[in-house]
């Protein structure tokens, strides 16, 4: 018992940040239906800003953490309006292809410039060193964080998208952007500002990663972008809230798996869920079944 | 007319050619190929490091037999295809006699049908796998060579080790299962512990470039274990080790060779490291007078302590280059020859001979951490 707390333990940290990727390919998948596979690097480009930041100008994890952000929702619109606007009319398979070609280049692109090293962050100080004992299970400082940052982010976001007139906009949008166009909406800016939450919230994923794991390399955001993407279906993609169940999700089943399982099936898993969801239910945990419109 | 023309652009590139592949008769080309970036680069930046200091030695006292060593060095990228296609480049474009390198196994694997198809020998200073030497079959590949031991010795002395002098009785394994080095060590270290007496209370096992390991740690949490083996590289040994120690698992850790570099601290933290034992090829607090005057003067030229990788490719270049000095002619054939009748060479990771199968007979040393520093050493022979 004792065992299966700790693993849920270690499942939901873990769920926390595919959660956080997750939610960044629903928003933008529910706006403009596209998958947006560079997404799993701009994760990976949070981790490297982060570590710099605490590397080379000593910033501490909160200061840390917003610049990453900052700079990751300026990277996120700057690859909207160069790789996707162009091609706001173009089939989506064209999109598509586009995104992966966005997501190679900033992998290698990062690699040019950082070296293919994996590098570690600094060591951490004060309290993030600590654990906390709760019988026989353990709790880390770093769990506790990523799960409360996780949480706070989620709660801004749902109000942004619930309560602002941007959120509004965004709903508007994604429900139909000709309608939301005539409504006098302008698209181009909300879909941007889509790119841009999606894009703080991977930046923050990426930076907890390097204060959880302390380890970070350009290739780095492959697999945990894909089993996001996992997520995000699982939960009905579009849905916000079915990413963030999505994430917890996967987290927690990748590591019983490993737990109670075989350690070497944790990614076959994952990806064998992707399947059956697609056969079962392609519209996910929470997705309506809707007739394709002609 | 047209036809004329093309026959002396024919000619021209010949002649050019020809006069490409003749290179300085003063030299001698020796190809680096190693792993310089990537998932393993500080094995292949330290083995250079160690291959150009005895290089640049041997230059100095006036080369071998009067004409100066050239060295060609590229980098693999740490990937086993990109190793080939340099050793083709090695061996056709830059005419090389020999390659050191890569560092690594599976790419040192990757190289030897190239060299075997040309007749070039190649030599790792650090691939321990097996089957580098020798086929799978047993047949013996006939142009590759090493200076470090092979994993099944590796496996045995740190079963032997576990069993004898930390009384160890049940150990887990957690194994890197993306690499044949991971997957060697683990047997050998598997059917050498069971003989001695003990027992395997569980086998994990992670691929290279996972993160989180805390769902196989809390599972053997609950396991009575003495030990903890992991064969495997210290990209993952360090985050296991920090995660460990993080859930309160106080076990010792045994490792290999894989555990030799300074990212090992980095990731796990000084802290962690204590109770740390792993199998090395050379331990920097050996007093060898060898030893002393290679670590002194390491020092003073790349002003830091030297590593396992550093002494290895020292030592690696200085084997290629003593063989290279006995050879009848400078050609891949006779080069082979020499290294194959090579006894007794004496080099900073210990004296080696090589035996019918390619592989040199030597000691190894056992490194014990506490707090991140090295603090013990034992030395085992053969």
């Amino acid at each position: 018992m004792e065992q299966f707390l700790q693993q849920i333990v270690n499942g939901v940290s873990l769920g926390s940040i595919y959660a956080l990727i997750a939610l960044g390919y629903t928003m933008v998948y529910g706006i403009i239906k596209l998958i947006n596979f560079a997404h799993g690097d701009i994760y990976m480009l949070g981790a490297y800003i982060g570590y710099f930041c605490m590397t080379y100008f000593h910033l501490g994890v909160i200061p840390s953490l917003l610049i990453a952000m900052a700079i990751c929702t300026l990277l996120g619109v700057i690859i909207e309006r160069i790789a996707y606007k162009p091609l706001r009319n173009a089939t989506r398979i064209a999109v598509l292809i586009t995104a992966i070609g966005v997501s190679l280049f900033l992998e290698y692109g990062t690699m040019f410039f950082v070296k293919a090293n994996v590098r570690s962050y600094p060591p951490l100080k004060g309290i993030l060193t600590h654990s906390f004992k709760l019988g026989s299970i353990v709790v880390t400082a770093q769990q506790i964080l990523i799960v409360c940052i996780t949480i706070i982010l989620m709660a801004f976001l749902q109000f942004i998208v619930k309560r602002t007139r941007i959120g509004k906009a965004m709903r508007a949008v994604s429900l139909d952007r000709d309608a939301a166009e005539l409504m006098g909406i302008n698209v181009d800016n909300t879909i941007s500002f889509t790119f841009a939450l999606g894009s703080a919230l991977a930046g923050a994923a990426g930076i907890l990663v390097g204060i959880y794991y302390n380890s970070i390399n350009p290739l780095m955001g492959i697999l945990p972008g894909l089993k996001a993407f996992v997520a995000a279906v699982f939960g009905g993609i579009g849905i916000i809230p079915g990413a963030m169940i999505g994430g917890y999700f996967i987290g927690t089943v990748e590591v019983m798996v490993a737990g109670y399982g075989n350690s070497m099936f944790k990614d076959a898993v994952v990806f064998a869920i992707l399947i059956l969801i697609l056969i079962v239910k392609p519209s996910g945990l929470l997705g309506k079944e809707t007739k394709e419109k002609v | 007319m047209k036809r004329l023309l093309t026959l002396c652009v024919c000619f021209l590139i010949a002649v050019t050619l020809i006069g490409c592949s003749k290179g300085n008769q003063n030299e001698i080309r020796i190809g680096i190929n190693y792993e310089l970036s990537g998932g393993v680069a500080t094995y292949g930046q330290s083995s250079v490091e160690g291959i150009e200091m005895a290089i640049e030695e041997i230059n100095n006292a006036g080369g071998i037999n009067g004409k100066k060593i050239v060295p060609i060095k590229y980098d693999n990228k740490s990937e086993p295809a990109e190793a080939t296609t340099l050793a083709n480049k090695l061996i056709t474009q830059d005419k090389v006699v020999a390659i050191l390198g890569p560092a690594t196994s599976g790419s040192f694997k990757a190289e030897i049908p190239v060299a075997n198809a040309n007749k070039i020998p190649v030599a790792s200073g650090s691939a321990t796998a097996d089957d580098v030497t020798v086929t799978s079959d047993g047949k013996v590949q006939e142009y590759a060579f090493r200076v470090c031991f092979n994993d099944s010795f590796q496996g045995t002395v740190m079963a032997n080790f576990a069993a004898d002098n930390l009384s160890a009785k049940k150990a887990v394994i957690i194994m890197d299962s993306s690499s044949d080095y991971g997957k060697g060590l683990a047997k050998n270290f598997k059917d050498n512990f069971v003989k001695a007496g003990g027992s395997i209370v569980a086998e994990e096992a992670y691929v290279a470039g996972d993160t989180d390991f805390n769902a196989i740690l809390t599972k053997i949490k609950g396991l009575d274990f003495d030990v903890i083996y992991i064969p495997g590289y210290y990209n993952e040994a360090g985050l296991i080790i920090k995660q460990a120690r993080a859930q309160g698992i106080t076990a010792p850790v045994l490792g290999a060779d894989g555990f030799d570099s300074p990212v090992l601290l980095e990731l796990a933290g000084a802290e962690a490291l204590n109770d740390i034992y792993f199998t090395n090829h050379y331990s920097s607090l050996d007093k060898d007078p060898a030893v002393v005057k290679f670590i002194e003067d390491f020092k003073a030229k790349y002003n830091k302590e030297p590593d396992a990788f550093n002494a290895l490719g020292y030592d690696l270049a200085k084997f290629v280059c003593d063989a290279i000095a006995r050879a009848e002619k400078l050609d891949g054939e006779s080069i082979k020859k020499a290294l194959e009748e090579t006894e007794n060479f004496v080099g900073v990771t210990g004296t080696l001979s090589v035996d019918e199968y390619h592989n040199p007979v030597k000691s190894i040393v056992v490194i014990g951490l506490e707090n991140g520093v090295q603090t013990s050493s034992v030395k085992i022979s053969p």
